[in-house]
């Protein structure tokens, strides 16, 4: 079970939240069809440190960023999306 | 290579033992044909089909760990053919028609077991949706048929069937033709059958990097030396982006761990494998008598060949309300494979942008079953030149060109499936 560090409520169990994919930026609207297919579709799908988006649906009711190793499963701090990492 | 045959049987158990490895491994040679790189189930039916359809032994399967020691090893064994999209059906109707026969064509029980496949459904939607499902499988000449309450509870007496809450079930979509086999056994038999055929089999061959030229496929750079070779199949499910990394491909795939655990052995007690459609709960029991569960993937990407204890917990309560027998079992082992999903859900094979590069990905959690015609397919494909039609659905292009198979209709997230 994973813990996550909530920026607003601290360390949470992962069972507050759940899963919100990748932390990615999505190119403007009128970006080409290539770069919204690359957007969509494409991913580097690391094995290694990423950074991801998880709600805090039973919690604080807020969107936060985490880094996460996907294959050993260390989290190494969490920020509101927006922030600086 | 030893034949065997009841005959052989009876002589093993007269004379002397003489049993050995029923294949010797082989060196890796400096230049092949073709070159699969990953010696799981798909890998080694790649390479079988290869020797036996088309004549082309010059193959070399080269495998990191040890055969069949990745999703092949950590699946739930289930064959199954219930697809809604047209290149599903197809594809998965073949594959399902290929596994009865596979035994006496390998020469190695793969022991499957066609006891059957029942999927619940929970709500009216549901079932409307599992009728359009039998329907267009019995056009595709693809058997699978409605079962009503009372006929559910003749087929699984055991099943706490029925409308009350919390888990109401309203019917079930039944295909008798469906079934289980042994996943270590398809791994060996394939292996063994093209060993038998001169494929070279490696194991311990882990790919370093890959020599390209002009966007053409020169070499495989092992950690037991450079194999030159100008077509190469990538078969190696989750790690599939790590080898696309090697050749600047980026793939539609996303890694998801799966999770299955078994419970201790019962008395035969559940005969077919049974799936309860809320997100996915399923369970067989082996022929050992244990019973093997299996869900969703994990929500969140990754190569942890393990997952999170809340989804064992959620899963064991949805089951248990169906499978009253489970709730005093005890779970014997937990574990974990890494699945390549892709976006629409479906699986990405085919050629890549580099020439010469196939790659075989993608399979998600369907991959153990689709086995032999993913191997078919890929052996037809690589020998003609030109894509079997059974898998021209899944390549690469249908993401650029808007012709997803999206079976789970998710939309453009694999962490939806």
């Amino acid at each position: 079970m994973l813990i996550i560090p909530c920026p607003w409520c601290g360390e949470r169990d992962e069972s507050e939240f759940s899963y919100g994919g990748r932390a990615k930026l999505l190119p403007p609207l009128d970006a080409s069809a290539d770069a919204w297919q690359a957007a969509l579709h494409v991913h580097e799908n690391p094995d290694g440190w990423h950074e991801e988006l998880w709600f805090h649906g039973f919690g604080c009711n807020q969107w936060l960023v985490i880094r996460r190793h996907t294959r050993t499963q260390e989290i190494a701090g969490g920020r509101a999306p927006g922030e600086a990492s | 290579m030893t034949h065997y045959s009841l005959l052989q049987l009876a002589a093993e158990a007269l004379l002397p033992s003489r049993r050995g490895p029923a294949f010797e491994q082989s060196e890796l040679k400096s230049r092949y044909d073709v070159v699969i790189v990953g010696g799981g189930g798909h890998g080694l039916a790649t390479a079988y089909y290869l020797a036996a359809q088309h004549g082309i032994t010059n193959v070399a399967v080269i495998e990191r760990g040890w055969l069949g020691g990745g999703n092949t090893g950590r699946n739930t064994t289930i064959i199954r053919a219930d697809y809604l999209m047209p290149g599903n059906v197809a594809f998965f109707g073949h594959a399902l028609g290929m596994w009865p026969t596979l035994s006496r064509e390998l020469n190695f029980n793969v022991m499957f077991s066609p006891r059957g496949y029942l999927d619940l459904a929970h709500s009216e939607g549901q079932l409307d949706h599992f009728k359009r499902r039998a329907n267009v499988l019995a056009l595709n000449g693809i058997g699978a048929r409605m079962a009503d309450l009372d006929e559910l509870r003749e087929l699984e007496p055991a099943l706490s069937i029925g409308l009350e809450p919390p888990i109401p079930v309203l019917g079930g979509l039944v295909q008798d033709t469906a079934g289980t086999a042994r996943h270590d056994a398809v791994a060996w038999g394939y292996a063994r059958g093209a060993r038998k055929l001169g494929v070279d089999i490696i194991q311990g061959c882990e790919v370093l990097g890959l020599e390209i030229e002009n966007n053409h496929l020169r070499a495989v750079k092992t950690n037991r030396g450079v194999v030159r070779t100008d077509t190469a199949v990538v078969s190696v499910a989750g790690n599939s982006s790590r080898v696309a990394d090697m050749a600047g491909v980026k793939l539609p795939i996303e890694t998801y761990p799966v999770q299955a655990f078994v419970s201790e052995p019962l008395k035969p007690i559940l005969h077919r494998v049974t799936n309860l459609n809320l997100g996915y709960a399923y369970a067989g029991q082996t022929d050992k008598g244990e019973i093997v569960m299996g869900g969703n993937a994990e929500p969140m990407a990754g190569y942890a060949q393990r997952g999170s204890p809340l989804r064992i917990a959620e899963l064991t309560a949805k089951l248990v309300h169906i499978m009253p027998f489970l709730s005093r079992a005890r779970l014997m082992r937990v574990w974990g494979g890494i699945a390549d999903i892709a976006t629409d859900g479906s699986a990405v094979v085919g050629p890549s942008p580099v020439a010469g590069l196939h790659f075989n990905a993608g399979w998600g959690y369907s991959g153990f079953k689709a086995t032999p015609a993913a191997g078919w397919c890929m052996a037809h494909s690589l020998a003609s030149g030109k894509t079997h039609p059974l898998i021209e659905p899944f390549g690469f292009e249908r993401f650029s060109s808007g012709a997803f198979l999206d079976e789970g209709g998710a939309g453009p997230y694999p962490w939806l499936h």
